[in-house]
């Protein structure tokens, strides 16, 4: 019966549609067109221009450098997503990441000291601090939808408690101590291939001096490509996900439908701390050291990413998908610059100049569209 | 009795002030009452108290003849009470689907394990209920943000007798549309009818009243000062009603 009925009526809106001004429905088209695409032509664009510029940026092992330093800004950008849909913002997840590696290492050494494996002792020194990294989002979560604090204020608050408990922590110098095996992990690749075409999963084969061994894919690059897919699907296929965007597309139409709305909010904070605290463990396996400000300089490549992604500031929008080209687009500049021996305050400049841009194209297409 | 919705002796007090007194009013299924009157006569808190946003100092509300218990809106959306209110309470940036199961979202499972969000079938119940309302939506993969104002009232509307509204109460559904898509909102107020839903409108448009509802009531400083059929009354009589000219003569 739907199918018998739909047709017709479809058919005369899209007559009255193509009736109008055929210069404004050419424009729309463009604009159609362009404003979900015009992040990925821009990254394509970007990385042709590097693959030029400087010698030897087209390789595989540039691309695996480049998702091996990006990991952080990937793991900080989905958690500032989260938190962005909703309409809000996570100033603390740099210094909660920062604090993460600190509690992390800390934590292991403990644990090794107690006469532990190496290899349990990382597993739960990171379990516990997941659980421990939390904290700072529940507290965020519950100002925000509790008590009413603005995002940026409870947030930012909590970025200086994070500061200054990760400094009391280490009193002011590096977290060190992890067992060498988390930094074969943290360095680690997933498939070694050996010239004569033997594979190892993990483990290096040990060959003579000179022989390069072909390196695929850093075990840390692995593991987030899967908390970040799994998030992804958080965000776009389950209840709670949708319950996101309804917050952020209208609180009020939220609150009516029934959406626990404080609780949603919460959790929204809560995944923005756990997935900080996540790039915090990996900040200690891959550098063996964890500081207070290991994350700082992130918070704008984060929140740059998601935004160059599409997403507004006033919530409701954004998915992970686009999130990861905003990361990369950020990425791909900074390993282009770095390797075109370019000093990285370029980077900065670059960083703050497209995210500038992206907010002004994303206005005019929605205008247009 | 045979009203669907009955009010008793509502009575409701702001301080000093008295927004409701004692008003009993009755509503049968398939009928659309208007509730009319000036700015404060008392309509909207009137409204908010058989909605559940406020609770009644006095009085009780009846549904099928049984006595209900309002205290908050959730309650009178167990009862069957529906409010469309003017801001339509939609989330913009989501499809027609997402927005009549927002916060009932069917899910299914995915691979055995995973809840996943059914979208697919919350459309095509979407497409159901607007069939059934004879409403046309180009593509219920667009989202809200996308859709005329008489669409999105359209589709508030499609919510609440997706959710089994016995009683609708919409509060100036009229007010921010132009004249096409006004009588596309009242045609399909009269489809509700026909499927015998009670409404109660509250409007300031005296020709919505006159072209939808089956009766009128007419507040004014919270008292009930007058009921009418609405094909035995004239605009100028209402009018009479609201602003207080007319009843001199009859009710002293």
């Amino acid at each position: 019966m739907r199918h018998a009925n739909s047709p017709a009526p479809r058919a005369a809106y899209d007559g009255k549609a193509s009736g109008g001004n055929d210069l404004a429905a050419r424009g729309k088209g463009f604009a159609a067109f362009f404003g979900g695409r015009w992040v990925l032509i821009f990254l394509v664009l970007e990385t042709v221009y590097f693959c030029f510029r400087s010698e030897g940026f087209a390789n595989l092992n540039s691309l695996q450098i480049l998702l091996f330093y990006g990991v952080l800004v990937f793991l900080l950008a989905t958690a500032e997503l989260f938190v962005i849909v909703t309409g809000g913002i996570d100033l603390s997840v740099g210094y909660v990441l920062g604090f993460a590696s600190i509690v992390s290492i800390k934590i292991i050494e403990k644990l090794i000291a107690m006469g532990l494996d190496p290899g349990i002792a990382l597993l739960i020194g990171a379990a516990a601090t997941l659980v421990i990294g939390i904290l700072p989002g529940l507290v965020n979560g519950a100002l925000v939808a509790y008590l009413n604090v603005p995002p940026f204020i409870a947030t930012f608050s909590m970025l200086g408690v994070c500061h200054g408990i990760s400094e009391l922590i280490i009193n002011g110098v590096y977290a060190m101590g992890l067992p060498k095996l988390a930094s074969d992990i943290g360095s680690g690749h997933l498939l070694y291939i050996a010239p004569g075409g033997a594979a190892t999963l993990f483990q290096k084969p040990v060959v003579e001096r000179g022989v390069s061994v072909l390196e695929i894919v850093p075990n840390i690059v692995v593991v987030t490509a899967i908390v970040v897919g799994i998030f992804a699907f958080v965000l776009a296929r389950s209840r709670f996900g949708r319950h996101v965007y309804a917050i952020g597309g209208s609180m009020d139409a939220a609150l009516r439908a029934g959406i626990p709305v404080k609780r949603r909010i919460l959790g929204v904070y809560a995944t923005s701390s756990f997935l900080a605290s996540l790039g915090g463990i990996v900040y200690a396996f891959m550098y063996v050291s964890g500081k207070a400000d290991a994350g700082a300089s992130l918070l704008l490549d984060a929140i740059a990413a998601v935004v160059i992604g599409g997403a507004s500031m006033f919530g409701g929008s954004g998915t992970v998908g686009r999130t990861m080209l905003g990361a990369l687009i950020i990425a791909v500049l900074d390993l282009g610059l770095r390797m075109s021996g370019t000093p990285t305050f370029d980077k900065y400049i670059l960083v703050g100049v497209i995210l500038i841009i992206a907010v002004i194209m994303e206005r005019y297409m929605q205008e247009k569209a | 009795m045979d009203y669907l919705l009955e009010t008793r002796n509502i009575t409701k007090r702001f301080g000093g002030l008295t927004a409701v007194d004692h008003v009993s009013l009755g509503l049968r299924a398939g009928e659309a009452l208007a509730v009319l009157g000036d700015n404060g006569a008392g309509k909207s808190t009137l409204i908010k108290i058989i909605s559940g946003v406020h609770k009644p100092d006095e009085g009780e509300i009846y549904m099928g003849g049984k006595l209900a218990r309002i205290e908050s809106p959730m309650d009178a959306l167990a009862e069957g009470i529906e409010t469309i209110y003017q801001d339509l309470a939609l989330a913009e940036n989501l499809d027609v689907g997402a927005n009549i199961f927002l916060g009932r979202e069917r899910m299914r499972r995915s691979l055995g394990i995973l809840k996943v969000l059914d979208d697919q079938s919350m459309r095509e119940e979407a497409q159901k209920v607007l069939d059934r309302l004879d409403i046309h939506i180009p593509s219920l993969k667009k989202t809200i943000r996308t859709l005329s104002g008489g669409q999105r009232q359209a589709v508030a509307i499609s919510r609440s007798i997706y959710w089994d509204a016995k009683v609708l109460i919409m509060d100036e559904p009229t007010a921010a549309l132009g004249v096409a898509e006004q009588k596309k909102v009242l045609n399909l107020v009269r489809t509700l009818k026909d499927q015998g839903i009670g409404i109660i409108i509250i409007s300031h448009q005296m020709y919505d009243v006159f072209e939808v509802a089956d009766r009128l009531a007419v507040m004014r400083r919270g008292i009930l000062v007058g009921e009418r059929i609405v094909k035995d009354t004239t605009a100028d009589e209402v009018v009479g009603l609201i602003v207080g000219s007319e009843t001199v003569g009859k009710e002293r």
